[in-house]
Order: structure tokens, then sequence, then C-alpha cells
């Protein structure tokens, strides 16, 4: 039997960490190959091998059966293999026809646009894409920039194609049209990986999946013969627990209240409350609002209308540092943007949005000792792997760097915290530690507003949940209210839950 | 009329030096890769101009031997900026003070004296045969600098290469992308060596005008700003070639007011700061408005 | 902190890259030395007797020493902000112009009271100057860096006039101002030699910029706006503000590298007195990785080049300049993290 894809021993090292370790993995022609996997257990790295982004430290490859050196984009790209990344590789200043062509002009010189319209809108009638080749990247949907991606990899004839996490940016209704392009490139003779942690949609489209645990391969097998649980066991290595234990308490107060506030501009103003002893988790896609009412909620922006209260007081125009001290805490859903000073030492983060506090401020100067022991103290209590607190916030893992945001921002007892995507890109014991941190918080009283684009954890665990569409709030009720279904399809838009 | 014709004239000698600088620092950008050491690399076009034309006593050895050095300048540029990962503006103010302090030390290497080279066989102006012969802006085409037609004709080939070729394009989209162009299989560093040494050589070009064209001889720091005015041209024009060009233009026609206030009252050093202040005031005035290239001084 | 604490801080490795880097510097300097047909031995042999061959020439290598810690120190404090001030050179002309016009027109009936005064005025002049690049960044987007070298011109430019027309000193052939009177000049620390107490101001200058960044939470604002603007700004500081005041404080140390050189050297406002100390300062910033101790290191070590280099121009046949090729050189060579990557990287394979 040939292969498509015939990986054999690939080992890969960045350092001290073996990222892909002995992995075999073997892909039929003209079937749709999952690679599953948790962030962190090696699917990216062993594409970015195939893709020629890497080079492997041991192990061979063989595409079609030969044997191959794949040194670069460009020798994968010449043996007919294609790769969607996940985060779109796009120039937003240029047009649609533009970022197709790139690197593959097929002129000696001088552009030729019409000869390659042609060409690229071949492609389209034969796929049924609809899109239009004049306008810029900046202005696509999502989807749509997806498709140009997809675009560019068959223009090049691309034969064996590689989705990298396809559907995490999309809506589950746009995730389905994907998918549906998927079979149908299939269907139209291509080989197709898709690398993805999400189990449902791997069942789905798969014909046979390899699951990679820890950077190395634990699994190869075929759909007909294996189950969700399955995968799942093999995923995580364990049976998943698949509910936290949460006490019921009753809410009490309201603690934070967002009124009238235009996230976007020329939408409906958003309204939140968020009482004590609660979790109210807002669901939606990535790149919906979010990132701006977090933004808004810290401070970051400034409204001219609508109104923030915490605890009763206005604070619409208060800047963030007021609102931090009085009682709002802020885990970041970007922590390299906003959570870490990645060249200073892990003191000086802990410092960091508490360094008007009086506890550690006397006329001006920094209360170094009070700093030290606070850090050694939290660093003890929150379990921060770390070689001492001289070290820099930089060199500390994603796991650890986000406790140590967590950490630095509940030690000052906040009444309210905004959680923002707080278990983003870290592996199941950190996603374990957050969950339990921010259970334990509620608890003790506080409010917490939980923004997360990972349904499950929205609905895992919270008590109300808000659904986020286009810069709007579509929905707000008891998570109890509502299934599964019904909060996919209100992401998408739709709303009115069921259809 | 002949006021006007004159006032041109001016402008475009004016304007060689800052045009061939805005355009360096365009294609160097449009790369992106900041490049304020073309200051540097223009004073050592002016000094190997003048070595060049000095030792040989054609001019336009001279020309040859800018082009040479302005490469190896971008070169050496491209060389701790790319594949060492300097810091862009630093390695740009090393490239500077390197220039400002080998140009007299080999000055007196060259002539055995300080300060300024002997006098240099300059290249003459010329006249373009039928265009001079049009009444009132045939003047433009007597007597004038080859060097103008040279800098049109490069702006013309730049401007045909970003907008109508395949590597224009790519150059362009490397600026703003370098990531999203390595995965299209471009090879992003030979792209932006390539685009810093021809912007070295540009650069040294209009350091060559200076000395051994505008003037006849090389004085030590003779180039005065100028690469850093081309800097501020070209964030002016927007990071285009075409931008470039014309904003080099106006500030070539600002300068030249210059020439027509010596006499008048006001103090010589006021007089030599209008183009400094104009580069301010036209920097502050419209920075709001342009964009540049979104992957700049990143590797 | 304990020295041990002090120790685990500061980092052998950046130290020793730094070294190897100068090393590397002299050897191409040497080459190039050799190259125009001097024996480099016989070079470095003359800069080293004319930078400390002598205690008269040490004390001048100290002295020429001064301008450089001053614009070091401000290059660092704005570097800590994540902005480079590569206005040094105007500031300096600035802050030293309204501190010569105090030592003129003040009276001088107290020396004490004088001096506290030209510094307050050299800091004002400084600043204002600091303050433009600053404030247009903030309100208008425009590039700093295009605007600052501009500032240089204009300053230079201006104080040019000012000495020439307004201030010139009656008489004169060259363009300069009058003498500034004895009760405004700095102590000498060595007779016949140019070290005044400026050095002392200098070292000083230096703790209170280590002080600041490391123990107050001024420092620390000023550090973590540079270090992450946006984490910085979540964290309740203002970047645009702590900006500004960091290139405010940077103006301010920048005017000393001028003022010093009028109060402690000439006594009076020479016309092009700088010899690009505002770029220098930033080699040395470069060089010494913005650590304020590092700063004062590395400007001995280029103070005794210039001289040395001086020194070793009236000798042989090569320009006084040479000391800024070999700081060129420098700067290329420690601004280049990966070169030592791939020099550890190349011995690691054989």
């Amino acid at each position: 039997m040939e292969y498509a894809i015939e990986m054999r021993g690939i080992t890969k090292r960045f350092g001290a960490v073996t990222a892909n370790d002995n992995i075999d993995f073997l892909v039929k022609p003209q079937e749709i190959h999952c690679l599953l996997g948790e962030n962190g257990s090696g699917k990216t790295t062993l594409m970015n091998i195939l893709f020629g982004i890497y080079t492997m430290d041991e192990g061979q490859i063989k595409v079609n059966g030969q044997p191959v050196h794949i040194r670069s984009p460009r020798d994968a790209s010449r043996l007919g293999i294609g790769m969607v990344h996940q985060h779109f590789m796009l120039f937003n200043q240029n047009t649609v026809l533009e970022n197709i062509i790139l690197g593959d002009e097929r002129v000696p010189f001088f552009l030729d646009y019409e000869k390659s319209r042609k060409e690229v809108q071949s492609l389209l009638d034969r796929y049924e894409f609809h899109i239009d080749l004049d306008e810029k990247i900046c202005n696509l949907s999502v989807g749509m920039k997806q498709r140009v991606e997809i675009l560019k990899v068959l223009y090049r004839g691309a034969e064996i194609i590689i989705f990298d996490e396809p559907t995490s940016v999309l809506t589950p209704q746009e995730s389905d049209i994907l998918l549906g392009m998927i079979q149908n490139l299939r269907e139209q003779g291509k080989t197709v990986v898709f690398i993805s942690h999400k189990l449902g949609e791997t069942m789905t489209i798969g014909d046979s999946m390899t699951v990679l645990r820890k950077g190395a391969a634990v699994a190869n097998v075929l759909r007909e013969e294996t189950s969700v649980h399955d995968l799942a066991r093999h995923m995580v290595g364990k049976e998943v627990e698949t509910s936290l234990e949460r006490e019921e308490v009753e809410p009490g107060e309201c603690v934070f209240e967002l009124a009238d506030v235009p996230i976007w501009e020329h939408r409906k103003s958003c309204n939140l409350r968020v009482h004590e002893y609660e979790i109210l988790g807002i669901a939606g896609v990535d790149g919906n609002g979010q990132m701006e009412l977090e933004e808004s909620i810290i401070g970051l922006r400034d409204h001219r209308q609508g109104h923030q209260y915490l605890l009763g007081e206005e604070i619409t125009h208060e800047p963030t540092l007021l609102r931090k001290l009085k009682g709002m805490a802020h885990i970041p859903s970007d922590r390299h943007k906003y959570g870490i000073l990645p060249n200073e030492t892990l003191c000086r983060n802990y410092l960091l949005g508490n360094q008007e506090r009086e506890e550690f401020k006397s006329h001006g100067l920094i209360r170094t000792q009070r700093l030290d022991r606070f850090s050694e103290e939290m660093i003890e209590k929150y379990n921060v792997y770390t070689s001492g607190i001289e070290q820099t916030s930089g060199s500390l893992s994603g796991g650890n760097q986000q406790k140590l945001v967590l950490s630095r921002e509940l030690s000052q007892s906040p009444k309210f915290i905004l959680a923002a995507q707080p278990t983003v890109g870290l592996d199941i014991g950190a996603i374990e530690f957050v969950h339990r941190t921010l259970l334990q918080k509620r608890e003790e009283g506080c409010a917490i507003l939980l923004i997360s684009a990972d349904l499950s954890e929205v609905m895992a665990l919270s008590d109300r949940i808000a659904v986020m569409y286009e810069g709007e709030i579509v929905a707000v009720g008891d998570s109890s209210e509502f299934t599964r279904d019904e909060l996919g399809l209100m992401m998408a838009g739709h709303l009115g839950g069921a259809s | 009329m002949d006021v006007i014709i004159d006032f041109i004239s001016l402008v475009l000698k004016l304007a060689v030096p800052l045009t061939l600088a805005a355009l360096a620092g365009t294609l160097s950008e449009r790369s992106g890769v900041i490049n304020i050491g073309l200051e540097g690399t223009m004073l050592m076009g002016a000094f190997f101009a003048a070595v060049g034309a000095g030792l040989s006593g054609n001019p336009w050895v001279g020309v040859l031997f800018a082009l040479l050095i302005g490469v190896m300048m971008g070169l050496l540029h491209a060389f701790f900026c790319l594949t060492l990962h300097g810091h862009q503006v630093v390695i740009g103010v090393a490239v500077n003070l390197f220039a400002t302090g080998i140009t007299p030390l080999l000055t007196r290497l060259v002539w055995n004296r300080e300060g300024a080279s002997d006098t240099l066989p300059s290249i003459a102006a010329v006249s373009v045969p039928l265009l001079k012969d049009i009444p009132v802006i045939g003047k433009l085409f007597t007597n004038q600098p080859p060097f103008v037609f040279i800098t049109l004709f490069i702006f013309i080939v730049l401007f045909i290469f970003m907008k109508r070729t395949k590597y224009g394009l790519r150059l362009r989209m490397i600026g703003d992308h370098p990531t999203g162009a390595q995965t299209q299989g471009i090879n992003v560093k030979k792209y932006k060596y390539f685009a810093v040494m021809v912007s070295g050589s540009i650069a040294a070009l209009g350091g060559a005008y200076l000395s051994i064209a505008h003037s006849n001889v090389f004085v030590l720091n003779m180039v005065a700003g100028r690469g850093f005015m081309g800097m501020a041209a070209n964030i002016f024009g927007g990071w285009t070639i075409g931008g470039s060009a014309l904003a080099s233009l106006f500030f070539a026609a600002v300068q030249s007011t210059r020439y027509y206030l010596i006499g008048s009252p006001i103090p010589d050093q006021f007089v030599l700061m209008i183009p400094y202040v104009a580069t301010l005031i036209i920097l502050t005035a419209f920075s709001r408005n342009s964009r540049s290239p979104e992957g700049l001084g990143k590797i | 902190m304990s020295i041990k604490k002090f120790f685990r801080r500061f980092s052998f490795d950046s130290l020793a890259s730094s070294l190897i880097s100068l090393l590397l510097s002299f050897v191409i300097g040497g080459l190039l030395i050799w190259a125009i047909g001097t024996n480099p031995f016989q070079a470095y042999y003359l800069i080293g007797v004319g930078a400390v061959g002598t205690m008269k020439n040490l004390a001048n290598t100290l002295a020429s020493s001064i301008p450089l810690i001053f614009a070091g120190l401000a290059v660092a404090v704005s570097s800590k902000a994540g902005l480079l001030n590569l206005g040094v050179e105007g500031q300096l002309y600035m802050g030293a112009m309204a501190a010569t016009l105090c030592g003129l027109y003040l009276p001088a009936t107290n020396r004490f009271i004088l001096l506290i005064a030209i510094m307050i005025a050299s800091m004002l002049g400084g600043m204002l100057w600091a303050l433009i690049p600053g404030v247009l960044k903030a309100k208008f987007g425009t590039h700093e860096v295009i605007v600052a070298i501009m500032l240089n011109y204009v300053a230079e430019l201006f104080t040019t006039y000012l000495i020439i027309v307004p201030f010139r000193e009656h008489g004169s052939t060259v363009n300069q101002t009058a003498e500034i009177p004895k009760a405004a000049r700095l102590s000498k620390l060595f007779p016949r030699t140019q070290l005044t107490t400026a050095f002392i101001l200098a070292v000083i200058v230096a703790i209170i910029v280590w002080f600041l960044l490391r123990r107050t939470t001024l420092g620390f604002k000023i550090s973590a706006v540079g270090g992450n603007r946006d984490a910085a700004r979540a964290g309740g500081i203002n970047p645009t503000a702590y900006v500004i005041i960091a290139m405010l404080i940077s103006g301010a140390i920048a005017s000393f590298a001028g003022t010093t050189e009028v109060v402690g050297k000439y006594f009076r406002f020479r016309e092009n007195f700088s010899p690009g100390f505002g770029f220098t300062g930033l080699a040395v910033a470069v060089l010494a990785r913005n650590n304020p101790f590092g700063v004062i290191a590395t400007s001995i070590l280029f103070g005794g080049l210039s001289t040395g280099c001086l020194y070793m121009s009236r000798i042989t046949g090569i320009s006084g300049h040479m000391s800024n090729v070999i700081q060129s050189i420098i700067i290329l060579l420690v601004s280049a993290p990966r070169l030592f990557e791939i020099i550890k990287g190349s011995r690691k394979r054989t």
C-alpha cells in the first residue's frame, strides 16, 4: 500500500523539550485524516516539519512513496503539499487576487493580472467558491479570509492539504460550511490532513485519526473502529472528568453593572449585571466584541455613552488604576500583551498594577522587602514553577505565567473579577487549576465575569450566560435555560435559539 | 516667466539628493528595514565619489565608486540588522558614526589635508538635444546636471518595479507581513538584503551628487542631514515611490526659499534652519495620514 | 539589597559578550589602522599612553568622559521607557546656552546659589528641547527619531545665532560668548588638568538614575512602559505620561553634558563645542546595556579612546577621528545579539 504521506520516526527537540518523539504518521491517498491532540501535544510541530518550516532532528518522510527532503515551504509546495494556517497569513492591504498569486505569479518579471485572474476564476468555478477578487483582505469576514487561504493552496496545485485547527475561529455554522467544503475537496481527489482538538468535528469528518499526546503518537485508528470517548481517552490519557464540582450558592448584591455602553459603534448598547456569588459567562466566537468589552470594563476605552458602576459607585470615566484600587481584578485574554512584563523579574511583575498600593510604596519608594516576601508567598501558594523571584517572567512557561497573573490579580481580595479567556493556551492541569480557583473565588463571594470562546468552559462554570454576537449582547439567561445547540446558533447570529 | 523657470531649475537641483535619499528610504522601509544609516551612506558616497573622481580624473569613475560603496554600506546594514538581529535604529546610528569617523581619516590619508579634499573634476551640466529648443520650458533641459535626469530615470524604474513587477509586489508584501511571505515560499531575507543594498547605492549616488556634481570638492559632513530629510520625505510621502518623489520636490521648494533670502536682514542661521524646521512642521502636520509598513523594524 | 542578590541579578554572560565585542572591535580597528599603513601595535600603544600614560593624561581621560556619562545616562533613561532619545545633542546645546546666560547675567554674589541656578537653568533648557519630540509623538504621532534629529540641527543653528549676534564677546574673532565669572566655574580636582568636580556630579547622577530605576515607583512605571506598553496600561500606568516624564528626565541629564563643558572646561559657550556627544552617548548606553554604572565604565573607556586617539594623531598620520570609527564598530558588534549565538554555536559544532 502506498501512502500519500509517510512520516516515520519523526523526532524534534527544542532545547530540553522534545516536541515530537519518534512519531509515525501515515496518510492514505484521498482520505480525510485527522490529527488530534491537545494544545502543546506536538501537532503543529509535526505539520511544520512536513511543511518545511522546521527541520526534524530524526526520521524520514516519503510523499507518494518517494523519499523526500523538505527544507522549506517551497519544497513542500513543489511536492503538492499545501497548508491552511490557523493564523491567516494574509496581507491586509492587498487584494484577494494579489494574495492568491503572491509567490507563484507565473510571470518572468512583469505582473499580468488578467492572466492570473482567469486562472483563479477557473478555480472558483470548479470548487464553487464565491469571492470578489478585487476586494482588499481587511474588508473580508473571517470565513472569507479562510476561503482565500484555501484558494492560495489550490492555486498552487496542492494535492495534499493540511488544515491547522481551521474551525477555531469560526462560528458553528461557518464551521459546517467549511466541513462541507473539505468533503467536497476529497471528492475532487484531494488528500486532507485535518488538525483539531475538537472531538465532535473529528468524528464527523475524519476517515481515520492519529492521536498525539505529549509529543508521541498514542493511537492510529479508523473512524469506524473508534468513538468520541475512546479518542478523548487517548488524548488526555485518562477518563475525562466532564463536570466540575460547584456548590450551589445564592447570588447576592449587584457588584458590577454595565449600562447602555455601545461596545461596537453603531450597534445596540450592551447591558450587563454581575452579582456576588455569581459567575456570568460571555459566550461568543472570537472577534465578536469580547476584546472591546474587556478593554471597556478595565478602563482602556473611553465611551462617550453609557455608564459603568462598581459596588454602586459610577466608574464610567475612572482610569484603570482607580478601578483596580476599588476592587476590580483583571485576568487578561492576551497575557503577553496585557499581563506581564517579560523582561522584568517576578517581583516587579507582582508590583504591576499594585504600584500605588500603600503596602508596596512609601514616599515614592518601592518597599522591596515586603514586595519580595509577597512574591515568595504568591509563588508558593499558587505553585508557580520558577527558580526564584529574580527570574524574568518571560522565561516562565505559559501555564506559570498565567498562574503569576492569576495570583497577582486575585491577591488583593477583589470584589469583581474580569476573567477573559483565562485558559487559552494552557495544558489540562493548568486549566483545571484556573477553573477551581475561579469557582473558589465565587464561593468566597466574588462577582466574576468570564469571557471565553470555549463554549464548554462557559457552560461548565457559569451561573448565568450572556451571548455576544457582532458587538451586541443577544441573549442573557440562567445557564440551565440554554442547550448547547441553542447557544451555538445564537453565537452564529441566529436569534431565538432553535430553528 | 524666467523667474519661474529659474525657480524650477533650482528646485530640481536641490531635489536631487533629497529625492535619491527618499527613494532609498522608501525601498528599504517597504522591505521592512528602518534605515537611518542613509545619512552616513550618503556621506560615504560623497567621499568615495570624490576619491574616484580625484584619482582617475574622470568624475564618472567617481559615480561608479559611490555605487559600489553604497552597496557595501547597504550590505553592512543588512548584515547587522537581518543576520545578527541588531536594533535597526542603533545600527543606523552606528553606520552614521562610522561614516563621520572614517571619512576625515581617509581624507587626511588621500589628500593629506584636514577638512576637505582637493578640487575635483566634476560632472558638467548637459543640455538635452531637441528638448532644449522648446520655447520657455526648453530652459529646463539646458545646462542641467545629468543627475537630474539620472534621478528621474531611477524614479521611473523604481515606480514601475514596485507597481508592475512581481518582485516589487513581493517586496511590498514582505514589508507588511514577512512571515506571511515566508509561508508562500519567498526567501524574505534575500529580498530585504537586496532592497537594503540597492537602497544604499541610491543613497550613495545622492552623496556623489553633492561632491562631484553640485560642487567640486568633498567637505567633511557635507551631507548635513539630507539623508534624514530624505527619510522624512519618505514618511511624508506615505512610504510610496511617487509620494517620496513629490515630497522631496516639496521639501526642495521650501528649501529653495533660502536662496532668495540671502542678503535679507534675516540672520544666516535662521535661513539655514529653514529645511530642518520645514521638515519638522511638514511631518507634524501630515504624519497622522500616512500608514507605515506593518512589519517595519521587525526581523 | 545584599551583595549575593546583586550578583544574582548581574548577568556575567552579558558582561562577557560586551568584553568580547570590545576586544573584537579593537582587533577590527587595528586591521583598519594596519590597512592605512600604520603599525597597529604602535598606534594602540600611543593611544594607551595618551589615555592613561601619566596622571595628567588619566585625569584628562576622566575629564573627557564627563559629557559622555551624562549623554549615556540620558539615552539609558529614555530607552528604559522604550524610546531612543536621539536628540541629546540638541538638548545639551540648549541646556548649555541657558546655563551660560545664567552664568553671564546673574549676580555672582553667592557662588553656591549661582551654581544651583546654572544647573536649574541647564535642566530647564534640556527639558524644553526634550519635551518637543515627546509631545509631538503623543499629540500627532510624529516620527520621534526624525524630529529629534531635526531639532539637533535647529538647536545648533539657534545657539550659533545667539553667540554670533546678541551675546557675542566684544572684539572676539571667534564665535563665542564672554567668559563666565570665576564664581560660576567648577573647581578642578587636579591642577593643570580639565578634571573638575563635574566628574563627581556625573557619578552622583549615575547613582541617582540607578536608584530611580531600581527602587522608586516612578522608575518602575517608566521601565514598565518601556518593557510592555500595553501591560503597563492595563496595570493602571499612563504610557504617554511616563514616556514624556522619562524624556524630561533624559533631557535634564543630557543638558549637563553641555553645561559641564561650559562651566568646567571652556568657561564660555563656544560655537559647535560638542563633537557629537549625543550620538556617542547612544553608543555608551548600548555598550553599557542601559546600566548606569556600566555607563560610567564605558564612558571612561570612550573618553580614554578619544584622548588617546588625539595623542596618537599628533605623532602618527592618523586622524583623531579614529576614535569615532572604533566606537562605531563597538556599537555594531555590541548591538548584534546574534553574533554571540553564532560564535557559541560554531564552537559547539566543532
